[in-house]
């Protein structure tokens, strides 16, 4: 009997520090991981996007609340205009959903660039949404306000060969990524105000 | 018995260096062993945690009750590798990316539980804290000499830390196949055939 008790009150001071030790890590790095991943995710697609942007577009960042989902917001500040905004939306794809770092040319209402930033897909099919730049390439400058598909789809994007359903998922994600912005236009507008230089 | 510290420490460097003599934790040593850097950044993460859980161990060695002394080890070795995992992310995220599910895999590395069962629950502080550093250093040499193998011959090139370093010519035609599963298997066998072959009196 007092060995059972030994045991047990052992176990549970030994998990009780080791769970404070851990939180009070956490706690310490929590920050710095979050600036991390966007740097290293989020942060190529970001930057390629806003290419010749005058600032720090990972540093200028705001967050929303769209619905129960948070979305954060990266401001691309151009002459010293605070043009181009970038949030993330999803696509469903062939290994899972496929992560497309939308930007939106807010001054001329239309896309400025796409760049996928997380997939599943198959290495050399699919994942060429990501490493060869021609594909993404095609969606600089659409209009906004209408459907973003794939050319058998009655749209203007040339699928990827071999990769349809990749392609789709990536027109999709800017559709989405279309539709969130006209919902909270005026919001981000506000927003966008307070980067001006 | 009663060694002295000093070969407590240098027995993990050649006698019972894990992954060759031991055959221990060949899990993370086939698989990160692509590159230099990879070897470096699991040796030293294995390392750490290797210590830390030796020498909290061999603390603790009187308190823990034996019949529940594994699961005492898994928490601590645990709690090492959440640490690692952290830090890895907060400082080293490409190296962090790069490792992956290997890092929170020390957990069942067998070398680190090993040490904690064969050693620091039956021995001094000062005693498992060599132990621990002597291991690692072995286990990080290791994985590195692997890497360096592999990385040589799968692609002309060296990883210390970050950029490549070009060893051979561009006329170098890489055995691309060391760098995949298969070369990790071939260079761990003719190392370890290389390590009895030099070992043998």
């Amino acid at each position: 009997m007092r060995e059972m008790i030994k045991m047990v009150v052992v176990l549970t001071i030994l998990s009780f520090f080791s769970g404070g030790v851990l939180a009070y890590i956490r706690n310490n790095t929590q920050e710095r991981i979050e600036n991390q991943v966007l740097e290293f995710v989020k942060g190529p697609a970001i930057r390629a996007i806003f290419e010749g942007a005058g600032n720090n577009p990972i540093a200028d960042r705001f967050t929303f609340k769209d619905g129960d989902i948070e979305r954060t917001f990266f401001v691309g500040v151009f002459d010293g205009e605070p043009r181009g905004v970038a949030f993330e939306t999803a696509g469903k794809g062939y290994g899972g959903d496929v992560g497309l770092m939308v930007g939106i040319d807010v001054k001329n209402n239309k896309l400025m660039g796409v760049g996928v930033t997380t997939h599943a897909e198959t290495p050399g099919m699919g994942a060429k949404a990501k490493s060869d730049p021609s594909f993404t390439a095609q969606f600089m400058g659409l209009a906004l306000e209408q459907p973003i598909a794939v050319t058998m789809d009655g749209g203007s994007i040339s699928a990827i060969s071999g990769a349809t359903i990749t392609s789709r998922a990536v027109s999709s994600a800017a559709t989405d990524a279309d539709k969130i912005y006209q919902k909270l236009k005026t919001q981000i507008a506000d927003k966008l105000k307070e980067f001006k230089k | 018995m009663a060694k002295s510290l000093t070969q407590e420490f240098v027995k993990g460097l050649w006698d019972e260096v894990p992954p060759f003599r031991l055959v221990l934790g060949l899990c993370p040593v086939l698989a990160v062993t692509k590159s230099v850097e990879n070897g470096i950044g699991m040796g030293v993460a294995t390392t750490f945690v290797l210590v830390g859980s030796n020498v909290l161990v061999s603390v603790l060695r009187k308190l823990i009750p034996a019949k529940v002394r594994i699961a005492c080890f898994i928490v601590i070795i645990a709690t090492f590798v959440t640490v690692v995992e952290l830090v890895m992310q907060a400082f080293a995220y490409p190296l962090f990316l790069k490792l992956g599910i290997f890092i929170p895999l020390i957990v069942v590395n067998c070398i680190v539980l090993g040490r904690a069962e064969a050693f620091a629950f039956k021995n001094g502080v000062f005693r498992s804290l060599l132990d621990g550093l002597g291991m690692g250093i072995g286990f990080t040499l290791s994985l590195m000499a692997l890497a360096a193998v592999r990385e040589l011959l799968g692609t002309g090139m060296l990883t210390f830390w970050v950029t490549p370093i070009q060893i051979f010519g561009p006329s170098f035609q890489p055995f691309s196949f060391m760098v995949e599963a298969p070369g990790a298997f071939m260079a761990l066998g003719l190392m370890l055939c290389l390590m009895n072959l030099v070992g043998e009196k």
